[in-house]
Parts: C-alpha cells; sequence; structure tokens
C-alpha cells in the first residue's frame, strides 16, 4: 500500500511538475499575476509529493519489502539499518529519486524564499526548473521505476555491494547530487534571463547564493567519495582521475569559475555574457555527469553495473537541455548590454585569469575522457587515457592558477596595484620558500616539481591570511583597532580567505602524499617483522570473526617506532553474505605528519600473508582542506549581504518592500 | 590603455593560455596512450614486445599460480587466444578465475606479458566494457552475469 502511495505521489509529481512548467511561462507573457502565482505553489506541492514518494521507497528498503523489485535486487534484510536507509539511494532507480526529489527541494526553495525577486524572472526560473523536473520525472517513470513490483516475492534480496556498505559513501551521493542538481538553479536562472532578454548585478546577487550552497555540496562530496577510495579499495590511492572522478570534478572545476564570475557581475556588473554561458555550461557538465557514470559508456574502475538502454534517455535529456540553453544563448546573449571597464591588472583582471585558468582545465579533463570514446567510435580502437595525460595536461595549468590566488583578492576593483600587492605578500612568500627549503632538506630526495608545488601551496594559505590582516589594516592601526577591524570583517571575507586556505592545505596534502610516499609489498608469516617509514611491523596472526552479515579474518599487527609501542593496527579481509563479495578493510594508523597503512593480500601457499604497506605523508591534509573550503562557504553564506531573499540595494528596491 | 587595448589583452590571454592547454594536449596524448587489445589482437597483429599497452579478457580457469612471495602467474584469454601474465603485487578482491580483467604492462620477447596493474571492479558482476564488446565481436556468448541489468550504481 505504502509503495503505492509512493508510486501515485510520483504520478501526481509530474502532472504538477508539468503545470508548473507551463502554466507561469505563459503568465510571465502575458503579465498575468496569477498564472504566475500557480509557479509557486506548484513547486512546493511538487517537493510535498516527491518527499512521499522518497520516504515511500524508503520505508520499503527499511522494511525490506522485497515484493518491490528495487528492493529485493539491492537490499537485504540482514543488513543494518544504516545501509538499508543508504540503499535507497544505493542504486540506480532509487538514486535518480534522489535527484529529482533535490531538484524539487531547490524549486521549493525559490518559491518559498524568492519573494524579493521580480515575479515575472521568479516565474520563468520556476517554469525552466520544472521542465528538468518534467523530463527526469518522465525518465524514471518510464525506464526506471522505483516502485516496480515483482511476482511471486522472493525471499531474501541480493543486497547491496558490500564496498557500498560504508559510512562516507552512505552520504556521498546525497551531497554529490545536492551539487549537481543546485547548479541547475544557476542554468534556471541564466535561461530565465535570456527568455526575458534583460540581466543586471540583481541576478548575481540571487545566483551566487545558490551557485556557492551547490559548490559547497560539490566538494564535500567529492571529497567523501576520495577519501572512501582511499581506505576502502586498499590501493591507499585517494584520487585515480577515473571517467566517473572526471565526471564530478569537471562541474567542480566549470562551478568554481561561476561562483568568481558571479561576483566580477555582482560587483562591477561586468562579464554578463560569459557568466550566462558558464551557468549553461556547469550545469550541463552536471547532467553529463549523470549520463557517463548512469550510461557506464567509459571503463572506470568505479563503475557498477549500468545500463546502456537507459544512458541514451540521459543523453538526450542533456541534448536538449545543453543545446536548448547553448540555442537560447546564441540567440538572446546579444542583447545584453556590456558594462563595467577595468585594467588588466585588477581584481576583475585577477578574476578573468582564474576563470580562463579554471575552464580550460576543465576542457583539458573533458578531452582526456571522451577521447577515448570519440576515438573508439570514429576508428574502433580502444585506447585508455591515464593519469599520465592528466598530471600532464592539469597540474601545469594548476600551478600559474595557485600562484595569482593570493593575488586576486588584495587587488583593488577597476585598477589596481600589482607593485604594492606584491610587497604585502613579500612576507607570505619569502616564508613560503623558506619552509619549503626547510622541509625539502629534511625529507630527501624526491621529484624537482614537489618542492615548487609545496611552497605554492604554502604561499595560497599564508596568502589567505595575508588578506584578512592587510584588511584590518595590520601596521597601520592601533593594536586595539586592528582586533577591532579583524573581528568586524564582513564574514564572506572570511569564507574567501578559508576556501582559499583549504585550497593550499589541500595542495600541500597532495604534494606530500604524490612526491614522497613509501610503498612496499611484502609476504609475511605470523611471527615475522616488516619496516616502512620507520615503523616497525610484528605480525601476530589472523583471527577469523563474524560481524552482522559478514565473517571476517582480521590480522593483527603491533607497531613500534624505535622501540617504544606505537598502536596495534587491525586491517582486515571480509566475506560478505550478500551477495558473496570480498572486501578488503586498510588498517590505518593516522598521524599529522602521515598516514601508515596497511592492507591485506592473499594468502600465500607457504603459510604466509601478502601485504600492502604504505607510508603516505600529509594525506589527511587533501580531505582536511576540503572541508575548509566547506566551511568557508557556509560562512559566507550566512553573511548578510548574501543571504538568500536579503532585499536589494536601494537603488533597485521597489516602491514598497513589505515588512519581515 | 583604450577600451580596445584592454579587451586586446584579456582575449590574447586567454588564447595564449588556450594555445598552451592544446600544445599540453596533444604532447600528452602521444606521450600517455596506452592501447587495449585482446588477446587475440596480441596474437594477430605481432605486437612489439616491450610496447605498453592494456590486455583484457578472461582470467583462464585452473591458470593461476602462485609463486615467490607476491608474484602470480596467470593467464588472460578471449576463448580463442591466450597470454600468460607475470605480475608482482596484490591482485583486486574481486580477482578470480572465469571473471573479466585488465591488466597493463609490457609483453616480453618470450611472449610473456608482464603486468604492473591488474585492474580492480567493485562490482562482481561488471564486466569492462571493453573486455565485453571485443568478446562479443569475437562471437563468445556471455553467461548471464556479464550483462546484469538492474544493479547498483555511483
Amino acid at each position: 500500500m505504502v509503495v503505492e502511495i509512493g508510486h501515485f505521489a510520483l504520478i501526481l509529481a509530474l502532472v504538477v511538475a508539468t503545470a508548473q512548467m507551463i502554466v507561469p511561462m505563459w503568465g510571465a507573457q502575458v503579465r498575468d499575476a496569477r498564472l504566475m502565482a500557480v509557479g509557486d505553489s506548484a513547486a512546493v506541492v511538487q517537493f510535498a509529493l516527491l518527499i512521499i514518494s522518497f520516504l515511500a521507497l524508503m520505508h520499503a528498503f527499511v522494511t525490506s519489502d522485497f515484493s518491490v523489485l528495487n528492493v529485493a535486487d539491492n537490499s537485504h534484510s540482514e543488513k543494518p539499518l544504516i545501509y538499508r536507509i543508504a540503499g535507497v539511494w544505493g542504486n540506480h532507480e532509487g538514486s535518480m529519486l534522489l535527484w529529482v526529489l533535490i531538484l524539487g527541494l531547490f524549486g521549493a526553495a525559490v518559491a518559498l524564499y524568492g519573494r524579493h525577486l521580480p515575479a515575472t524572472l521568479r516565474a520563468n526560473v520556476l517554469g525552466v526548473q520544472a521542465s528538468i523536473a518534467v523530463a527526469f520525472l518522465l525518465f524514471m517513470l518510464f525506464t526506471s521505476n522505483p516502485f516496480e513490483r515483482v511476482d511471486p516475492a522472493p525471499f531474501e534480496g541480493r543486497g547491496l555491494n558490500p564496498i557500498l556498505q560504508d559510512p562516507a559513501l552512505a552520504f556521498h551521493p546525497p551531497f554529490l547530487y545536492a551539487g549537481y542538481v543546485g547548479f541547475s538553479m544557476a542554468f534556471s536562472f541564466a535561461v530565465a534571463a535570456l527568455i526575458e532578454g534583460r540581466i543586471d548585478a540583481a541576478w548575481a546577487r540571487w545566483v551566487r547564493p545558490w551557485t556557492l550552497a551547490a559548490w559547497m555540496c560539490l566538494t564535500l562530496g567529492i571529497a567523501m567519495g576520495s577519501w572512501w577510495a582511499y581506505y576502502e579499495l586498499g590501493w591507499g590511492g585517494w584520487w585515480f582521475w577515473d571517467p566517473v572522478e572526471n565526471a564530478s570534478f569537471m562541474p567542480w572545476l566549470a562551478g568554481t569559475a561561476l561562483l568568481h564570475s558571479a561576483l566580477v557581475m555582482e560587483k562591477r556588473d561586468a562579464l554578463k555574457v560569459w557568466t550566462i554561458l558558464l551557468a549553461i555550461l556547469t550545469f550541463s557538465l552536471s547532467l553529463m555527469g549523470t549520463f557517463l557514470v548512469r550510461s557506464g559508456v567509459l571503463t572506470s574502475v568505479h563503475a557498477f553495473a549500468v545500463d546502456p538502454d537507459r544512458g541514451i534517455v540521459i543523453l538526450t535529456i542533456m541534448m536538449f537541455f545543453t543545446g536548448g540553453g547553448l540555442a537560447l544563448f546564441a540567440w538572446r546573449a546579444g542583447a545584453l548590454r556590456q558594462g563595467g571597464l577595468f585594467a588588466p591588472i585588477s581584481r576583475e583582471g585577477s578574476l578573468v585569469l582564474n576563470n580562463v585558468l579554471l575552464s580550460v582545465a576543465c576542457a583539458t579533463v573533458l578531452v582526456g575522457t571522451l577521447y577515448p570514446l570519440a576515438l573508439e567510435g570514429i576508428t574502433g580502437e580502444k585506447i585508455s587515457v591515464g593519469p599520465p595525460f592528466f598530471n600532464m595536461t592539469f597540474i601545469p595549468l594548476m600551478l600559474p592558477l595557485l600562484f595569482a590566488m593570493p593575488f586576486g583578492p588584495l587587488l583593488a576593483w577597476k585598477r589596481g596595484d600589482a607593485r604594492a600587492v606584491a610587497q604585502r605578500l613579500a612576507f607570505a612568500g619569502g616564508l613560503a620558500v623558506l619552509v619549503t627549503i626547510g622541509v625539502a632538506a629534511l625529507s630527501g630526495p624526491g621529484p624537482w616539481l614537489a618542492p615548487l608545488c609545496a611552497a605554492l601551496g604554502l604561499f595560497v594559505l599564508f596568502g589567505a591570511i595575508t588578506d584578512l590582516l592587510s584588511r584590518a589594516r595590520l601596521g597601520d592601526v592601533g593594536r586595539a583597532e586592528f582586533l577591532r577591524r579583524i573581528i568586524s570583517l564582513p564574514r564572506s571575507a572570511y569564507g574567501t580567505a578559508l576556501a582559499h586556505a583549504g585550497i593550499g592545505i589541500m595542495v600541500m596534502g597532495i604534494v606530500g602524499t604524490s612526491a614522497y610516499q613509501t610503498e612496499k609489498i611484502v609476504a609475511l608469516k605470523p611471527g615475522e617483522r616488516a619496516e616502512v617509514a620507520g615503523y616497525d611491523l610484528l605480525f601476530k596472526g589472523i583471527t577469523p570473526t563474524k560481524g552482522p552479515n559478514y565473517s571476517e579474518q582480521i590480522a593483527e599487527f603491533e607497531v613500534t617506532r624505535n622501540g617504544s609501542p606505537v598502536t596495534t593496527l587491525l586491517p582486515s579481509k571480509r566475506l560478505y553474505n550478500a551477495p558473496p563479495q570480498p572486501t578488503t578493510e586498510a588498517g590505518i594508523y593516522p598521524a599529522w605528519t602521515g598516514d601508515l597503512y596497511v592492507a591485506l593480500g592473499d594468502e600465500q601457499p607457504s603459510g604466509g600473508v601478502a601485504l600492502r604497506l604504505y607510508f603516505h605523508p600529509f594525506v589527511r591534509f587533501i580531505w582536511i582542506g576540503a572541508v575548509i573550503m566547506f566551511i568557508g562557504g557556509m560562512i559566507s553564506l550566512t553573511d548578510r549581504r548574501l543571504r538568500v531573499g536579503a532585499p536589494q540595494r536601494a537603488r533597485s528596491r521597489p516602491a514598497a518592500v513589505p515588512a519581515e | 590603455m583604450t577600451r580596445k587595448q584592454k579587451r586586446g589583452v584579456l582575449i590574447g590571454s586567454g588564447v595564449l593560455i588556450l594555445s598552451i592547454a592544446s600544445l599540453l594536449v596533444m604532447f600528452a596524448f602521444r606521450e600517455s596512450i596506452v592501447f587495449f587489445h585482446t588477446p587475440s589482437d596480441v596474437a594477430d597483429k605481432k605486437i612489439e614486445a616491450g610496447t605498453r599497452f592494456r590486455l583484457g579478457g578472461l582470467v583462464a580457469d585452473g591458470s593461476v599460480k602462485r609463486g615467490q612471495g607476491t608474484t602470480v602467474e596467470f593467464a588472460v584469454t578471449d576463448t580463442l587466444a591466450k597470454v600468460n601474465v607475470q605480475y608482482t603485487g596484490i591482485l583486486p578482491d574481486l580477482f578470480r578465475e572465469g571473471q573479466g580483467v585488465v591488466t597493463e604492462g609490457k609483453l616480453g620477447p618470450d611472449g610473456l606479458f608482464v603486468a604492473d596493474t591488474v585492474l580492480a571492479k567493485h562490482d562482481e558482476n561488471y564486466m569492462p566494457p571493453e573486455v565485453a564488446k571485443s568478446l562479443e565481436e569475437k562471437g563468445v556468448k556471455l553467461g548471464p552475469g556479464a550483462q546484469h541489468k538492474s544493479g547498483a550504481g555511483y
């Protein structure tokens, strides 16, 4: 019964979304306030229906209702509760439902918090947003219905792929999707602006918080995925330049560029056409990400069972929205007036450089990801493009970006003084170089590029601090005045500094673990020892145990350093009951200087066990950096000037603003 | 600077960065592309020893032999031809006889493929598309597991 309610709610959501797609846009054309108002209520009702639908599916998963095909295929009654819940989006149908639910959430947010938006803009935004929902709801109901029944119902489900039964991965998809789908707001606003043929700074002030929220979620989502790959896959890698990873990374790069160009548009009324184009492209890349992951056209280590036929439908949806958006852009963009002159050396100039580098980097990732597909289509030759390609193309583009990053926030709008800024950054730069020389001297030989990159990471970090200090006029004013100023800096200044500092910290983690990691593969028998990066490991033996839905072989290692005990590591191999699939659980000893990482391999015929031992210097900084970026975004979002629904500037404020 | 000059600087630097990136991409493609071959390709195309490529197919039944330490030997087959592979390291969890596998490495002069990477797949029913496709082209019928329809997906 609950399942039928969920199914029915999904169909109703499609009906409501169809109305929301047509009525308000038509109302905006004929300037009818009543018709436009339909969009608001429709968006809220659509979201409520999607919640009902989602909860119904969750109910089926939690109660293990195996008469639902999707539950029978992807769940198991022995699974712990959290993974029965996470199992809702741990499969194609359920994850599409989550996708549409988040889309509905953003639509409802515009309806509820968008009271200050011009009525026609709001109506058009809701209409465009609904058209995306219609496409995906049709896709779900006709090709991937999560509520399909199976008769006769099996007694037990087939279970969720064990490596997905993991806390970090349980919450990875919701964040990733919030990011992907959040960029739909930028898209809807861009298309609505093109339909109206009018765009101004207020537009950017509206789009920026949404883009920022989406960007934050995507940042955290990607970081969670990377963290999971690091400890769960047992190879100790954190990024593989795999197509599925690139699929989420490209919208992130484009979204980061969009975030910065929207800033120029909001503050200086410039880069309008480019910002609109970027908004369309960012969401198109999100759709492409969904397509690449869902269709399985690319070989990926992260590819799970996929269905090419459904991929074609998503490809069609993607072509429709990308093509439609770009066609509208080509037709209407000429009407947008350009404004805001600036010199090349200025805040605007640095943000343009940021945009050029990020979008070109995004393009190289795109080329590397799609080239194998194109070549196979044309010549039939099968190739793979791996990490060496991306390292050779992506890193050289990131180095100038990192170097320019501390300069940007310190330059003045319109016309900046590069020399004055360089003087203010001299201390940060000098410190970065000194620390790097010190560390490089201690850490021994590594690739020549590594110290350079580490210095850039430190420069970005110190540069972010310099930005805050110089905004509070350290040195120019007395101590009390400085403290007063630094406390009362706008939150968006703290947000920027934190996000940039997060990048700097992440770069150091990346350099540390990529250039200086130690890897060792050994075979040990109980009682034997191995040594890695100064740690001494004594293998004590293997004990079999049982978990809730798996049996486990736990190996015990006593770790010492220079004779003094450090920790006991318990890496294990699990064999899950359903589906019967083995997984490797690494034993990790985390420390600030790096992680000691032990993964079990196969048992040897001679009686020992094969082991992979790693030392990953500073690897945690990668995810700590991402979390700092997320926090920076949060702080920026709470800035009064950025708050969603904040009144517009006095200049453009309508005569009567309702009291709040 | 006039408006025109300012715009010129902007467009010029954009074009410069774009062309540097294109050069990098072309260079990187020449250096780092790895071709994918099946065991029959290896037999038919006379691939030179020492070329790096990816070898994909099924792990031949009964072929896995554990040697000294962590060295493993096995054969990759597309049921028409077979290539012996040597790999030192730890095999992925889902490496099994009869399952699809992709390995990367170089062919030795003696016809032994020395792999430094054996690709792990996360899903027991997953078949790398290249393997599935080339097996199909060779007319090999796949078991029901290889074309599993609805399943986990991230």
